[in-house]
């Protein structure tokens, strides 16, 4: 059991994106993601804070990573934590998101994680379910979580973001952890390039207070970090790019394009990677220069932040101890 | 016998004549009996039902040239009854009723059926646009001929773009045979394939799938052209970019028959309003930019736009409450087309007489329909319209069975009090 309330770290009740969080929340969010990096190291990893709360991680897309990491951030503050894939096609045949959304409101979950693959699905379901919602990824919208764990890593690693060069590069067109990732970092002051292909940068992209480069060693140019997306397969083969050689030929990371980054520059990627289309395995595994590995282990600690800040706006008298 | 109906100290607007003045109308026997500015200034006629409705206008009934309803097939959206409950408190006439229903409207017996359901249930004029090709699917042209018989008035595939070219350029040739209208639809659609938002940095920010507008006029363009070829005369049912105005106001100098018509949400809401993915306001085409927006504003004024129509599009709560991308396009728009038309005229964009004229004569001129005039001896559709009584639309408040309106919570300057279908009233709100 908790002993002391905790203050209130966020002003809003969800996290549905980096857009609706200011600097200082994001900065708080770090920080108390810090102590559960201390925590997730310890030999006793689990703590009590969110004993007697459910949370229902509701998966419309099959992932791997962060729902274990969301599902790993709940069991270790102590939740009570249900994974639900809904596989499209049954919600397609008839019953709607907010069908699906009356039902789990109806279980009573503390705390809802959703991932689903239309733009705005998290939100939909935050006007309609009294829980917290936190969005894990709508669509090509936002994937906060993602953002926060990436800035986590950075800041752990170079101390900051003001005046940091990040080159974001790849399938910027379909990526919510493009979108996030931009907003939150130039939000903190970094200076953020995108570096795709025309078919892979979305309208009107240069609006979004960044640099476009469609070259890689102008885009890579001076960049302390490089963030990798990921090309998803059925968008190779001529519909976006004409086929993998090409691509990794002008865009993947290999040891000839990354010496055009900054000495010592660091790689990142959200995962799941493809080799040998986006990154070369050899920097993949390179522990000097990837940061992929710490991502995860960061994931689950700014998840295990979310959380508990997100359960700081759960009215107590609602609890059922 | 009904009793006649005298109008008394009304405004009368007839944008046919180009009449804008008090006096009074008389109705007889369903037609307009008699109308000018001294009548009933000397004596009134023997035992008419006196209308005294100082302060307000009455014009042509209005005409909305593209309703959707749900029936055949789709009853719980909407029928042809609770559509044109909508359309009388509206203040619209006659409905041009699309066929893209299920069954689809594209042959004589669907048309029949349309036209004997409308006289057993419907308030107002029901009249059908028939199929262009079978099925709306763009591939074999129905019998343009016989539907005409049967009391079609125009073509079209509605929401469909024809994609082959050689169809559409044979379909529009037999049409001209008959001098039938086609109404068009001009969305790319493989430019468009998926997308329910005009591609720009809104669109980006929410991470919505989306098409450039370059999609409209790119198919504007090549059926113009399918035009000059054919010589069909070609109603864009729906245009809403700046670029498909100016390819549309050449082809009209160049003497071609094309006209063209604007939705209410195109004329009075902009990509922005879509806001947190209000799936409401998902129409098709989707909403475009202000500058777009702005421009149609400007083709009404100009006449480059014909027609203003709702595009009455009801749908569920199954329907309309997704995610943006998984949602209907379509609003409700039958009790608005007149509030919002009306406020081009309130806030100076478009004379009074253009804006009643493109609600109600130039669609009875394009769409060869009785009415849109208030000329002695013409049908006695009229609208008795309130300019100015302000008002804030209650999506309860609505007639039509279905409620998804874009223009929740809006306010309005003007609407319609009473509605006249040959010369009987079917909508009192006084």
């Amino acid at each position: 059991m908790t002993s002391q309330p905790q203050p209130p770290l966020l002003s809003s009740s969800h996290l549905l994106g980096i857009a609706g969080l200011s600097p200082s929340e994001i900065t708080a969010l770090l920080d108390l993601a810090e102590t559960y990096v201390a925590q997730g190291r310890s030999g006793d990893k689990k703590t009590a804070l969110l004993n007697g709360r459910t949370l229902i991680n509701l998966f419309f897309e099959a992932s791997t990573r962060t729902q274990s990491s969301f599902e790993l951030a709940g069991k270790r503050l102590g939740a009570d934590v249900l994974n639900m894939s809904v596989k499209t096609s049954s919600v397609s045949k008839g019953e709607t998101l907010i069908d699906t959304a009356t039902t789990l409101n109806a279980m009573r979950p503390d705390l809802l994680v959703v991932r689903h693959h239309d733009a705005g699905a998290a939100e939909l379901l935050s006007h309609k379910l009294d829980c917290c919602v936190i969005n894990a990824g709508d669509g090509a919208h936002e994937h906060p979580t993602q953002a926060l764990l990436d800035a986590l890593t950075i800041r752990r690693r170079v101390g900051g973001f003001e005046g940091l060069v990040v080159a974001i590069c790849g399938d910027v067109l379909h990526s919510r952890v493009a979108r996030s990732n931009l907003r939150l970092l130039s939000m903190m002051g970094a200076r953020v390039r995108l570096v795709a292909p025309r078919t892979l940068l979305p309208a009107q992209a240069e609006r979004f207070g960044v640099e476009i480069f469609t070259d890689m060693k102008a885009g890579l140019e001076g960049a302390d970090i490089v963030m990798m997306l990921r090309l998803q397969l059925e968008r190779m083969a001529g519909a976006f790019v004409p086929s993998v050689r090409e691509y990794f030929r002008f865009y993947g990371l290999d040891r000839t394009k990354l010496a055009w980054a900054k000495p010592g520059a660091l790689v990142m990627h959200p995962g799941p990677m493809n080799r040998g289309v986006e990154i070369a395995s050899d920097i993949a595994d390179d522990v000097e220069v990837s940061l992929i590995s710490e991502q995860v282990e960061m994931g689950v600690a700014i998840r295990m932040a979310v959380l508990d800040a997100l359960s700081r706006t759960i009215p107590r008298e609602g609890r059922n101890v | 016998m009904m009793r006649p109906v005298a109008f008394k100290n009304v405004r009368l607007i007839d944008p046919a004549s180009g009449l804008d003045a008090k006096g009074g109308l008389l109705v007889d026997n369903g037609r307009i009996a008699d109308i000018g500015p001294r009548l009933f200034n000397d004596a009134e006629p023997s035992d008419p039902e006196v209308i005294d409705a100082r302060g307000l206008a009455l014009t042509p009934g209005l005409i909305d040239a593209r309703v959707f309803t749900g029936e055949p097939g789709s009853e719980h959206r909407e029928t042809l009854e609770s559509a044109s409950a909508a359309a009388a408190a509206g203040g619209v006439t006659t409905m041009v009723v699309m066929p893209n229903t299920n069954p689809v409207i594209d042959e004589p017996s669907l048309v029949d059926f349309i036209l004997r359901r409308a006289a057993g249930t419907a308030k107002v004029r029901v009249q059908p646009c028939a199929a262009l090709t079978k099925g709306l699917k763009g591939e074999v042209m129905t019998e343009m001929g016989l539907m005409r018989e049967a009391g079609a008035v125009a073509f079209g595939d509605v929401d469909r773009t024809v994609a082959n070219a050689r169809v559409l350029r044979r379909a529009l040739a037999y049409a001209a045979t008959f001098d039938a209208l086609v109404v068009g639809h001009a969305e790319d659609p493989d430019l468009t394939a998926g997308a329910s938002a005009t591609e720009s940095e809104f669109a980006t920010r929410l991470g919505i799938p989306a098409a450039p507008a370059e999609a409209e006029a790119m198919i504007v363009a090549r059926d113009i052209a399918l035009v000059e070829m054919t010589g069909a005369r070609y109603h864009f049912g729906q245009v809403s970019t700046r670029a498909s105005l100016a390819l549309i106001a050449a082809a009209k100098a160049r003497g071609l028959p094309v006209s063209c018509g604007v939705s209410a949400h195109h004329l009075a809401l902009n990509e922005l309003d879509v806001g947190p993915y209000l799936t409401f306001r998902k129409v098709r085409p989707p909403l475009r930019s202000e500058d777009d927006r702005a421009a149609m504003v400007q083709g009404v004024a100009d006449g480059t736009i014909d027609i203003i129509v709702s595009s009455h599009e009801p749908q569920g709560a199954d329907t309309k409450r997704q995610p943006f991308a998984a949602a209907a396009a379509g609003s409700v728009g039958l009790e608005t087309l007149l509030p919002a038309a009306l406020a081009l005229a309130h806030d100076g964009s478009a004379p009074l007489a253009r804006v009643i004229d493109a609600l109600s004569t130039a669609p009875a001129r394009i769409f060869g329909l009785a009415g849109g005039t208030l000329a002695k001896g013409a049908v006695a559709d009229l609208t008795l319209i309130d300019l100015d009584e302000p008002f804030q639309l209650d999506a309860a408040m609505l007639h039509s069975r279905a409620r998804n309106t874009a223009f929740e919570g809006r306010k309005f300057q003007g609407r319609a009090k009473m509605t006249f279908v040959g010369g009987q009233c079917v909508f009192d709100g006084r």
